[in-house]
C-alpha cells in the first residue's frame, strides 16, 4: 500500500467557504457564551461581519481560475460570480433575519421545543427574544450554498446539498407565530428535501458505474466515448437532475415550495427564495455546461418540457391564489421555469444571462417578503389578499415600493426583472430555443394577471376596518428593502455594468 | 440650431416636470395645476422651436440625430433622432397637452384623489408619448411603449368613473399582451437582425431576413400595434377605457396613444418586413374596412356618449389603416395626416363632450336634449368638434380623409369604395348624437341641473379655441403639415418596395 499523499490545496480560493464555516462554529459558542439580552446583536453583527468579509476575500481571488483539492472544488468565473451573489443576497437576508423591532421578539420562536398552544407558547408568542441560533445556522447554509456552486465533482455537491439544506430545514421550523404550519411546512421539506437528496446520491452512484469516477470532467469525457453503457449515463443524469430541479423548484418537483414558502417564517422565506435559488442554478449550471454538453441534444428537450411546465403551472396557479406568500411562491416557480429558458440556451449568452436573471429576481424578492414582513396585525402578517385591499391610501409608499416590485416581476421595462427577462429570452432564440421563449411569453401573459390584481387591490380599493396597519419598518427592514428597491431600478435603468460581469465570468473551468 | 439636443431635452422635460408637480403638497392643488400647464406650454415652445429647425426635404431620413451609449452588450442605446411622421406626431403631443391639462381643470376637484398626483400622471404620460415617438432605437422605442401603460393605467384606475377598475385592469392586460408579442419579436429581430437595435442597421439587415422568420416577426408587432391603434378585432378595449376615463385623458388616449400603433406600424413594421408588409397587406386592408363599417355601426347605436365617441375613433382607425397598405404616397400622407387631424378633432370632441358629462354628472345621450337652448355657445363647439370629426370640407379632416381615399382608390378600388360608405355612417352617428343631444325640445330635468346653465367659462374658451383654429387652418392651408410628412412617407414607401401607379397622362390613354 502506498503513500497516502494528500492533494494540494489552494487555501485562498476555499477561504470564503473556510471563512463562513468558522463563523457558524464560533456562532455556535456565542450562543454559550454570551449573555441573552445582547445575544442579538453579537451574533448579527458577527454574522454580517463573516459574510462581508467572505465577500472581501473572494474580491481578492476574482481574478484566480484553479481547480483544487484533487478536483473537488472548481474556482472559474461561474463560481466567484455565483458566490458573489449568494453573499451579497445573503448579507441582504440577514438583515431580515434580524429584524427585531417589527415584532416584538423578531420572526423567530423563542425556544423551538415549546409545545404548540401551550401556556409556555402563547408566554414566547407575546415578545419573548426570539432564538439567535438562526445565525449559525444561516452561515452554515450560506457556506453549503458557496460549495454547491463550486462543487467540481458529484461527491462534493451532493455533501454541499445536505450541509446548505439541513439548516434550511430547521430554519423552517422556526416561526413564532402559526407554529404548526411552520412546522408542517419544515416536516414537508424535510422529507421531500430527503428524498431529492437520495435520488442526487443514486444517480451519482450510477454516473460513477458509468464513467469511472464523480469529476464533473471525468464525467464529460465518458459522455464522449461511445462505448459506455448509455443507460447508466441516462439513468444518472436523470436522477441527478431531480435532485437539482427539486432544490430549484422546478415542476413536476415544485410541490413544497408553496407550503414552504407560506409556512416557514418570513426572512426565511425571502432567504430561501434569493440564495437557494442562485445556489440551486448554479449548480444545474455547473453540471449540465460541464459535465454533459456533450449529450445537450438529448436532455434539452426534456428539460425544455420540464421549463415549460414549469412556466405555464407557476403562472396559471398563480392566479388562483389568495394568500401573498403562496402567491409570490408560485410567482418564484414562473420564474425558476424563466431561468431554465436561460440555461437550455446552452451558450455564453445562456450562461452570463441565467447569471444576471439570478441576481435581478433574489434582489427583488428579497424586498417583496420584506414588504409581506411589514403589512401586519396583532395575530402577526397579514398574508391574506383580501387584507392588503386599500393598503395604497394608508400607506402609499409602501404600496408604490411593492406596485415597482410587480411591475419588476411582471417584466415591465425599466425594472430589472425586464432586462432579465430580455436577456434569457435573447439567449434562448439565440441557442435555437424558440419555442421556449413562446412559452416565455404566453406565461408572462398569465402571470401578470395576479401581479395585477394586486396592484389593483391596493389602490383601487376602498381601505376597510380589517386593513391592516402598516409597521413602520425598523432599521434592519429598511436597508434590506430599500436596497432591494434600489438594485431593481437600477438594473432596470443601467444595467450594463451587470451584464459586462456576467459577461467576463462566463467561462467554466474542468 | 440643428445640433441642439431637441428631442432628449424634449423627452426628459415633462419627466422632471412631473417630479415637480408630485412634491407639490395635496393642498395646494391649484399651485400644482398650475406649474403643470407652464410645463407643458415649455414643452410646447421647444418643440415649436423644433419644428423651425427641421429641415424639409433634407437628404437626411432622420434629423436632430442623438445617441448615447446604454447597454453595450446588447448593441442598445439611447438613440433619438426624428423623420417628418415622428416630428408631426410630436408636435401634436405637444399641442394636445396644454390643451388637455387645462381642460381637466376641474376634473379631480370632488375625487378625494390627490390632483398633484393626477397632474404629474398627466406629465409622465406625456414623458412616455414623446419617448416612443423620438425613439430611434427599436429597443428604447419597446421601453416607451410599455412603460406608457403605466401612467395611464393609474389615470383610468384611479381617477376614472363608471366602471373603471374593469377598464384598466382590460386596458393594461390588452396593452401587455400586445407588448409581449411584440417582445417576442423585438428579441428575434435582434437575433436574426445581427445583436444591434439600431434603427437603420435593422432596416439594412431587414432585407436579407429569412421571408418565413421575417412574417413571424411582422406578425409580432403588428398585433402589438393593432391592439394598440386599435384595429378590429383587437378593439374591444377601447370603448370601457374612452367610456371610463376622465374626458381629458380619454382626449389623449385616442388623440395621442392609439396613434402610437399607426405609427409603429409605419415605422417599424414596414421598413423593417418589406415583403412581410406586402403579403400581409390584404389581411390588413380587410381589417381596416371591417373596423370603419363594424364600428361606425356601433356608434351610432351607442347611447353613451364617450364610449360613442370611442367608437368613432376606432372608426376612424380602419381609414388610417387603408391609407397606410394601399402602399400609394397619396394614401400614406393621408395617413399620417390624418392621425395628427383626428388627434384635434377627436381630441375636441371629447373634450367637449367631457365639459357636457361634467355639467351634467351623466354621459347618456337620452340624459340631455335641447341642452343647446341652455348652453348655446357649448353645443356650438360640440356641433363644430362634430362635423370636423365628420370630415366635413373646410376642416382639416377632410383634407386626410381625401388623400386616403383617393390614394387607396388608386391600387384597391374595392376597398376605397366600401370605406366610402363609412362616410355615409359617419354623418349619421354625429348628426344623430348631436340633434339627441343639443337640438330638439329641451329636457325638462336639463333645466333643473344649474351647472347646465353655466355656458362657457373663459379657461374652457381657451381650451377649444386652439383646436378649433388648428383645425381650421389646416383643413384650409394643410401644406406646412404635409410637406413635412411626404418625403418621410416616400421614403418608407421605398423601403417597402412599392411605387405609386402612373398617373394616368392625357395622352389617349384613359384613366384607369
Amino acid at each position: 500500500m502506498g503513500e497516502l499523499k494528500l492533494p494540494p490545496i489552494d487555501y485562498s480560493a476555499l477561504a470564503p467557504m473556510l471563512i463562513l464555516f468558522g463563523v457558524a462554529c464560533v456562532g455556535v459558542l456565542i450562543e454559550v457564551l454570551v449573555p441573552r439580552k445582547s445575544r442579538n446583536v453579537v451574533q448579527l453583527v458577527f454574522t454580517l461581519l463573516g459574510v462581508v468579509a467572505a465577500l472581501i476575500v473572494l474580491i481578492i481571488n476574482r481574478n484566480t481560475r484553479i481547480v483544487t483539492i484533487g478536483g473537488a472544488v472548481a474556482f472559474d468565473g461561474p463560481t466567484v460570480f455565483l458566490q458573489g451573489a449568494i453573499l451579497l443576497l445573503g448579507a441582504v437576508s440577514l438583515l431580515l433575519i434580524g429584524e427585531r423591532s417589527v415584532e416584538a421578539g423578531g420572526a423567530f420562536v423563542a425556544q423551538a421545543a415549546v409545545v404548540v398552544g401551550s401556556d409556555k407558547d402563547s408566554r414566547q408568542s407575546a415578545g419573548q427574544p426570539g432564538l439567535t441560533e438562526v445565525y449559525p445556522l444561516a452561515a452554515f447554509a450560506l457556506g453549503g450554498m458557496l460549495l454547491f456552486v463550486a462543487a467540481n465533482d458529484l461527491l462534493t455537491m451532493f455533501v454541499a446539498l445536505e450541509v446548505f439544506s439541513l439548516p434550511l430545514y430547521l430554519l423552517c421550523a422556526l416561526a413564532r407565530r402559526r407554529r404548526l404550519l411552520s412546522q408542517e411546512a419544515a416536516l414537508k421539506y424535510f422529507l421531500l428535501g430527503s428524498y431529492a437528496s437520495a435520488f442526487f446520491l443514486f444517480g451519482v452512484a450510477l454516473l460513477y458505474g458509468f464513467a469511472g469516477g464523480v469529476q464533473l470532467g471525468v464525467i464529460h469525457d465518458a459522455v464522449a466515448d461511445p462505448q459506455r453503457s448509455q443507460v447508466l449515463l441516462y439513468g444518472g443524469l436523470g436522477l441527478v437532475a431531480i435532485g437539482l430541479l427539486f432544490k430549484s423548484a422546478l415542476a413536476p418537483f415544485h410541490v413544497w415550495t408553496p407550503d414552504v414558502y407560506q409556512g416557514a417564517p418570513t426572512p426565511i422565506t425571502a432567504f430561501m427564495a434569493a440564495c437557494t435559488k442562485v445556489a440551486a442554478f448554479g449548480a444545474l449550471l455547473r453540471v449540465l455546461y460541464v459535465a454533459f454538453e456533450g449529450v445537450r441534444w438529448d436532455f434539452q428537450p426534456v428539460l425544455g418540457t420540464v421549463a415549460v411546465l414549469t412556466m405555464l403551472l407557476g403562472s396559471i396557479l398563480a392566479v388562483t391564489q389568495t394568500d401573498m406568500k403562496r402567491l409570490l411562491a408560485y410567482s418564484s416557480i414562473a420564474n425558476a421555469g424563466y431561468l431554465m429558458v436561460g440555461v437550455l440556451a446552452l451558450n455564453p449568452d445562456g450562461l452570463s444571462s441565467t447569471m444576471f436573471y439570478l441576481v435581478a429576481y433574489g434582489f427583488s424578492v428579497l424586498a417583496a417578503f420584506a414588504i409581506v414582513s411589514l403589512v401586519r396585525d396583532s395575530d402577526g402578517e397579514a398574508t391574506h389578499l383580501s387584507r392588503w385591499a386599500g393598503i395604497g391610501r394608508k400607506s402609499p409608499l409602501l404600496a408604490g415600493v411593492f406596485t415597482l416590485i410587480l411591475l419588476a416581476f411582471a417584466g415591465i421595462p425599466l425594472t430589472s426583472g425586464f432586462t432579465a427577462k430580455f436577456a434569457v429570452f435573447g439567449a434562448a432564440i439565440d441557442g435555437g430555443q424558440t419555442w421556449l421563449v413562446i412559452f416565455g411569453v404566453v406565461s408572462s401573459m398569465l402571470i401578470a394577471f395576479p401581479y395585477l390584481r394586486v396592484v389593483v387591490l391596493m389602490w383601487q380599493s376602498e381601505p376597510s376596518e380589517s386593513t391592516p396597519a402598516v409597521s413602520i419598518p425598523g432599521f434592519l427592514t429598511s436597508a434590506a428593502l430599500g436596497l432591494g428597491v434600489l438594485v431593481t431600478v437600477a438594473l432596470g435603468l443601467f444595467p450594463a455594468p451587470l451584464i459586462d460581469l456576467t459577461r467576463e465570468a462566463s467561462q467554466f473551468v474542468r | 440650431m440643428k445640433d441642439f439636443p431637441f428631442l432628449s431635452i424634449l423627452t426628459l422635460l415633462p419627466l422632471v416636470g412631473a417630479g415637480v408637480v408630485a412634491a407639490i403638497p395635496r393642498a395646494k392643488a391649484e399651485l400644482a395645476k398650475l406649474v403643470a400647464l407652464i410645463w407643458s406650454l415649455v414643452v410646447l415652445v421647444l418643440s415649436v422651436f423644433m419644428w423651425v429647425a427641421f429641415t424639409v426635404n433634407s437628404s437626411d431620413r432622420f434629423q436632430f440625430h442623438e445617441k448615447y451609449s446604454w447597454i453595450p452588450a446588447w448593441g442598445a442605446n439611447f438613440t433619438f433622432a426624428a423623420d417628418g411622421i415622428a416630428l408631426v406626431m410630436l408636435m401634436l403631443v405637444a399641442v394636445l397637452f396644454p390643451v388637455v391639462i387645462l381642460a381637466s381643470w376641474h376634473d379631480v376637484d370632488q375625487s378625494r384623489r390627490s390632483a398633484p398626483t393626477y397632474f404629474a400622471l398627466l406629465l409622465v404620460f406625456e414623458f412616455t408619448m414623446i419617448g416612443v415617438f423620438a425613439a430611434a432605437d427599436v429597443f428604447l422605442f419597446y421601453v416607451f411603449f410599455e412603460i406608457m401603460l403605466i401612467p395611464m393605467y393609474f389615470i383610468i384606475g384611479s381617477f376614472g368613473s363608471g366602471q373603471k377598475q374593469y377598464a384598466a385592469v382590460k386596458f393594461f392586460l390588452y396593452s401587455l399582451v400586445g407588448g409581449l408579442f411584440m417582445l417576442a419579436a423585438v428579441i428575434g429581430l435582434w437575433v436574426v437582425g445581427g445583436h444591434t437595435f439600431d434603427f437603420e442597421a435593422l432596416v439594412k439587415a431587414g432585407q436579407s431576413i429569412n421571408p418565413d422568420t421575417a412574417r413571424w416577426l411582422f406578425l409580432g408587432f403588428f398585433v402589438a400595434f393593432a391592439i394598440k391603434a386599435p384595429f378590429f378585432p383587437f378593439h374591444t378595449w377601447l370603448p370601457d377605457s374612452g367610456g371610463a376615463a376622465p374626458a381629458g385623458a380619454a382626449a389623449l388616449l385616442v388623440g395621442v396613444m392609439d396613434k402610437v400603433g399607426t405609427f409603429g406600424i409605419l415605422r417599424y413594421c414596414l421598413p423593417l418586413f418589406p415583403e412581410a408588409s406586402r403579403w400581409f397587406a390584404p389581411a390588413a386592408l380587410v381589417l381596416s374596412v371591417i373596423g370603419i363599417i363594424y364600428a361606425a355601426l356601433l356608434a351610432v347605436g351607442q347611447n353613451d356618449l364617450k364610449r360613442l365617441v370611442s367608437y368613432t375613433s376606432i372608426a376612424h382607425f380602419g381609414f388610417i389603416g387603408i391609407g397606410i397598405f394601399a402602399f400609394t404616397t397619396q394614401g400614406g400622407t393621408g395617413s399620417v395626416l390624418y392621425m395628427v387631424n383626428h388627434g384635434l378633432a377627436t381630441g375636441l370632441l371629447f373634450i367637449v363632450v367631457g365639459m357636457f358629462v361634467a355639467r351634467r354628472g351623466s354621459s347618456l345621450v337620452s340624459d340631455f336634449g335641447g341642452a343647446g337652448k341652455l348652453v348655446p355657445v357649448l353645443a356650438g363647439v360640440l356641433f363644430f368638434a362634430g362635423l370636423a370629426s365628420l370630415a366635413l370640407p373646410g376642416t382639416a379632416p377632410f383634407v386626410s380623409e381625401f388623400l386616403v381615399l383617393i390614394g387607396t382608390f388608386s391600387t384597391h378600388k374595392a376597398y376605397a369604395v366600401i370605406a366610402t360608405t363609412g362616410i355615409v355612417l359617419a354623418a349619421a352617428y354625429v348628426l344623430w348624437m348631436i340633434q339627441r343631444t343639443t337640438q330638439g325640445t329641451l329636457n325638462p330635468v336639463l333645466d333643473e341641473v344649474p351647472a347646465m346653465r353655466k355656458d362657457l367659462s373663459l379657461r374652457e374658451k381657451f381650451v377649444v379655441a386652439p383646436l378649433i383654429v388648428l383645425l381650421l387652418v389646416l383643413g384650409f392651408y394643410p401644406k406646412p403639415v404635409t410637406d413635412v410628412i411626404n418625403p418621410a412617407v416616400q421614403k418608407t414607401l421605398e423601403d417597402v418596395g412599392t411605387q405609386d401607379p402612373t398617373p394616368a397622362v392625357a395622352d389617349g390613354k384613359a384613366a384607369r
